[in-house]
């Protein structure tokens, strides 16, 4: 008896495991089938519904609502405030990720947590900061209007609520952390013994910032980038807080596009459809990016771990490609 | 170093000392009027509550989708894991637009939905939706790592034990998955809570049932009622540092359970 069980566990040993770790057939099936349809109907279904009602007038109507001069400057306001953002806070994360990871100093921690905090906060507090600032009610507002700007004999009033200004300022606050957080673990991974062998050959601190520093978070910044980016592009709350919603000056194309769809009719929700394709767009646009910068980072890291004198391929697989926003 | 400094100065701390030393110029009984009037009340049971249901599926969905995502292997799964961020990649406003679009009486699913009872657009369910589809990729992705680190063996060891494997599942793999599911629930949460742009185009936004606390601050500000925006953004603002400081701690449980 006892040697028939001691054969079978030999025998079968393989087996058994396998099948004691994993589920039947028939379970494993219908979660798969369940993940699916979930996925299908919750994230495929959103999107696919975006341009289907966007071309639902036909692609004249579509192009049309696209042309149409106020959905332009908003399309283009967009781009300009992106285009403002973006640069700084890249320049911002960059600096932020490198006295982090580089340095030691008090108050570290405190540091994260405070680059960290417009994540924390809804966007309609973060825009309402801005209005208590800068707004007729608020700390400077009133001190701005009575101090207009005099350049070229003109008297030009400087306006931040309800202008350009604010929405540049409310979305840099709210994209503010999406660059230094890409960088910071990346930066820290990597250590500072090349930076110190750079100094000692005798680069200078930009050389070794340049040539050293910035060329080993290369793909880490530019997935900051791409991220910071959509966000910026898209952002709504804080924005519409502080925008004021002029039609043609102050909307930017989230806020076109909650502008158009309240306008009720079947050509303005089309049209509000229009515009918000050409947003989904850059969120597939976004993802592609992010998916192929993630396979791209695992393989510079299988590299890495390939390099001689150790050359072990089979320990470079493609695991852990999963990066969270 | 001084670059980051100054950034964070004038990027956020100033804007933030702003609303708080305006908060602090309000007596503390205006402040009790303003933020617990019965309009604000209704507004924190839509937002808390349609936040928590939210949250709740995101655990239940988000943990079947890390489980089939890491798991199983199946046509399509490369796929749907680059999908499960969509819905941070998508501006909310967008969301909103096509989830009310979606669920609307003509809508795709409303046109099935809606005659058995199920209205999606413009009801506090259309809210919890919303806030679903929002909070998506946090239970996800919060699992995700956690899975694929799971150590087989114990498993193994259960079922040699003779555990079947719905056991294993309770009574092993659970309660080492719970700190990380509770910390998604968190993320799912918080998210919920200050979420605005998804929300407006799908909710009623009717005083008493169809605002929430966000939109009610935007109500405030338009009636140039700035006292009564900023009560509203410190109690947000409250909630949002607790539940901080929850996800901080629920994090430091999970990493300890890891090691």
């Amino acid at each position: 008896m006892a040697g028939y069980a001691k054969k079978k566990i030999n025998g079968d040993s393989h087996r058994q495991s396998r099948r004691g770790t994993e589920e039947s057939a028939v379970v494993k099936w219908v979660l798969i089938t369940i993940a699916l349809v979930f996925s299908l109907v919750f994230l495929l279904l959103p999107l696919v519904n975006v341009f289907a009602q966007a071309l639902s007038q036909g692609w004249r109507a579509y192009f049309g609502a696209l042309s149409e001069p106020d959905s332009w400057a908003a399309i283009r306001l967009t781009l300009i405030v992106a285009a403002i953002c973006v640069p700084l806070n890249v320049v911002f994360g960059v600096c932020a990720a490198w006295a982090i990871a580089k340095f030691n100093f008090r108050g570290k921690s405190l540091l994260i947590t405070l680059i960290d905090l417009p994540f924390s906060v809804s966007p309609v507090v973060a825009g309402l900061m801005f209005v208590v600032l800068f707004g007729m009610n608020g700390f400077w507002g009133p001190w701005l209007y009575d101090h207009p700007l005099h350049l070229f004999g003109r008297e030009i009033e400087i306006k931040i609520i309800f202008a350009v200004p604010g929405i540049v300022l409310a979305t840099t606050f709210v994209t503010f952390p999406f660059v230094a957080r890409e960088l910071i673990p990346i930066m820290q991974a990597t250590g500072t013994e090349q930076e110190q062998a750079a100094l000692t050959l005798g680069a200078s601190g930009w050389k070794t910032f340049w040539h050293v520093t910035l060329p080993s978070v290369k793909w880490g910044l530019i997935y900051g980038i791409v991220l910071c980016n959509a966000r910026a592009m898209g952002e709504f709350g804080a924005v519409s807080v502080v925008s004021g919603h002029i039609i043609g000056r102050t909307e930017t194309m989230p806020l076109r596009v909650e502008g158009l769809y309240q306008g009720g009719s079947v050509a303005t929700t089309a049209a509000a459809f229009a515009v918000a394709s050409l947003l989904a767009l850059l969120a597939m646009i976004t993802l592609g990016l992010k998916t192929f910068l993630e396979w791209k980072q695992a393989r510079e890291f299988a590299k890495a771990q390939m390099a001689p004198p150790t050359r072990t391929p089979e320990s470079a697989g493609l695991s852990g490609a999963t990066g969270s926003f | 170093m001084g670059v980051t400094a100054f950034f964070l100065t004038v990027m956020v701390l100033i804007p933030f000392a702003a609303l708080v030393i305006r908060a602090c110029g309000l007596s503390w009984h205006d402040f009790w009027k303003l933020a617990t009037n019965a309009r604000a009340l209704a507004a924190y049971k839509l937002t808390f509550g349609a936040s928590g249901f939210a949250a709740i599926a995101n655990v239940i969905f988000g943990t079947l989708l890390a489980w089939v995502l890491v798991r199983y292997e199946f046509p399509g799964r490369r796929f749907i894991d680059a999908m499960v961020d969509f819905p941070f990649a998508l501006p909310t406003a967008v969301a909103g637009l096509t989830l009310a679009n979606l669920f609307a009486v003509n809508g795709w699913l409303g046109k099935f939905l809606v005659p058995l009872g199920i209205k999606g657009a413009f009801t506090p369910l259309g809210v919890v939706i919303a806030l679903t589809f929002v909070g998506m990729p946090f239970v996800v992705r919060t699992l995700q790592p956690v899975l694929e680190h799971l150590e087989r063996e114990v498993e193994e060891a259960a079922a040699t034990l003779g555990a079947g494997r719905l056991r294993t599942f309770v009574s092993v793999i659970a309660p080492t998955l719970l700190p990380s599911m509770l910390t998604g629930f968190a993320l799912a949460f918080a998210r919920a809570i200050g979420e605005y742009g998804s929300v407006v185009f799908i909710s009623s936004n009717k005083p008493f049932g169809g605002e929430i606390a966000p939109f009610l601050i935007m109500m405030r500000l338009e009636q140039y009622d700035y006292t009564g925006a900023i009560a509203l953004a410190v109690v947000l603002l409250v909630f949002s540092f607790i539940l901080l400081a929850i996800i901080n701690l629920l994090e430091q449980w999970a990493s300890r359970f890891q090691s």
